[in-house]
C-alpha cells in the first residue's frame, strides 16, 4: 500500500475512533410513533400560503397603489 | 391503521393521494427511516424531526411516485436530502449531543482530546462530503446504496470520502495535530 493509502487508512480508523457508528446505540432504533407529528404537520400544511403566493399579491397591491388607474384595464384581464 | 393490501394496491393508492394509504406507508417505513437519518445526521431527537419532514415531502411529491418502483429507495434518496439540508442549515459547530455512542473498544493509542478535535473537524467539513464519509466510513454502508441514496455514482461516493478525509487531515494538521 502507498503512503497516502496508509494514512487515508489511518484517518478513517481515526475518524472511527472518534465517531463510532450509531448501530449500537440505545437509540439507533425509533422509540415512539411519529404518525401524530406526522399528522399534526400534515394539518398545519394544508391551510399554509405559499411564500411565492404571499409576495404576488404584495406586489399588486404595491402595482394598484401606484396605478390606480391601471385597476380597470387589471379586472378587464381577470 | 388502515388495512390495505396487498403491497401494490397501498402504493398505487398513495401515488393519488390516498391518506390511509400514506399513513400505511408511514407507519411500515418510519423506523427504517429513522435509522437511516441518525446515521447521518448521529442526534435521536433531530433524526425524528428530520424524518417528520421527509414523510412530509413525500406526501407532498405523492403525484411524482411510480408504483411500479422501490418506494424504499425512493424514500431514502428523500431522507437523504433532507438530512443533507439540515446539515447545511445548522451551524458547524454546534455542541454534539451528550449521548453520542462511545467506541465500543478506545484504541489506547488514541487520546480522548485527539478524538474530539476529530469530531470538532468532522463537523467543519461540508455537509456533502460529511454525510458521504459519514455513511462509508464510520456507518460502513455499501457505496452502491450510499450511492442511490445520494443519488450519485459509485465512483462519485468514493471520491467525496477521499475528499473529506484528506480535508479533516489538513485541518487536523492546521491545528498542530499530526493524526
Amino acid at each position: 500500500m502507498t503512503r497516502d493509502g496508509q494514512e487515508h487508512e489511518r484517518m478513517q480508523r481515526l475518524l472511527r475512533q472518534a465517531l463510532p457508528p450509531t448501530s449500537n446505540h440505545p437509540r439507533a432504533a425509533l422509540q415512539r410513533d411519529l404518525w401524530p407529528a406526522m399528522r399534526q404537520r400534515i394539518e398545519q400544511g394544508s391551510f399554509t400560503v405559499p411564500w411565492f403566493d404571499w409576495a404576488l399579491l404584495a406586489a399588486l397591491v404595491v402595482w394598484v397603489a401606484l396605478f390606480p388607474r391601471a385597476i380597470p384595464v387589471l379586472l378587464y384581464h381577470l | 391503521m388502515p388495512a390495505l393490501e396487498p403491497a401494490t394496491d397501498v402504493l398505487r393508492q398513495f401515488s393519488h393521494g390516498n391518506v390511509d394509504a400514506f399513513e400505511s406507508l408511514f407507519r411500515q417505513h418510519q423506523g427504517d427511516v429513522y435509522r437511516w437519518i441518525v446515521r447521518i445526521v448521529r442526534d435521536p431527537a433531530v433524526a425524528e424531526d428530520v424524518t417528520v419532514e421527509t414523510f412530509w415531502r413525500i406526501h407532498r411529491a405523492h403525484a411524482r411516485f411510480d408504483p411500479s418502483r422501490s418506494f424504499e429507495a425512493w424514500a431514502r434518496r428523500i431522507a437523504t436530502n433532507a438530512a443533507l439540508d439540515h446539515l447545511k442549515s445548522a451551524r458547524p459547530e454546534t455542541e454534539l449531543p451528550d449521548d453520542l455512542p462511545q467506541p465500543a473498544l478506545p484504541d489506547p493509542g488514541i487520546s480522548q482530546e485527539l478524538r474530539e478535535k476529530t469530531a470538532q473537524a468532522f463537523g467543519r467539513l461540508p455537509p456533502k462530503l460529511r454525510i458521504a464519509a459519514t455513511l462509508a466510513v464510520i456507518e460502513e454502508q455499501p457505496y452502491n446504496e450510499i450511492a442511490e441514496a445520494l443519488g450519485i455514482s459509485a465512483g462519485a461516493v468514493k471520491l467525496r470520502v477521499f475528499r473529506a478525509v484528506r480535508l479533516l487531515r489538513k485541518d487536523l494538521k492546521r491545528q498542530g495535530i499530526k493524526p
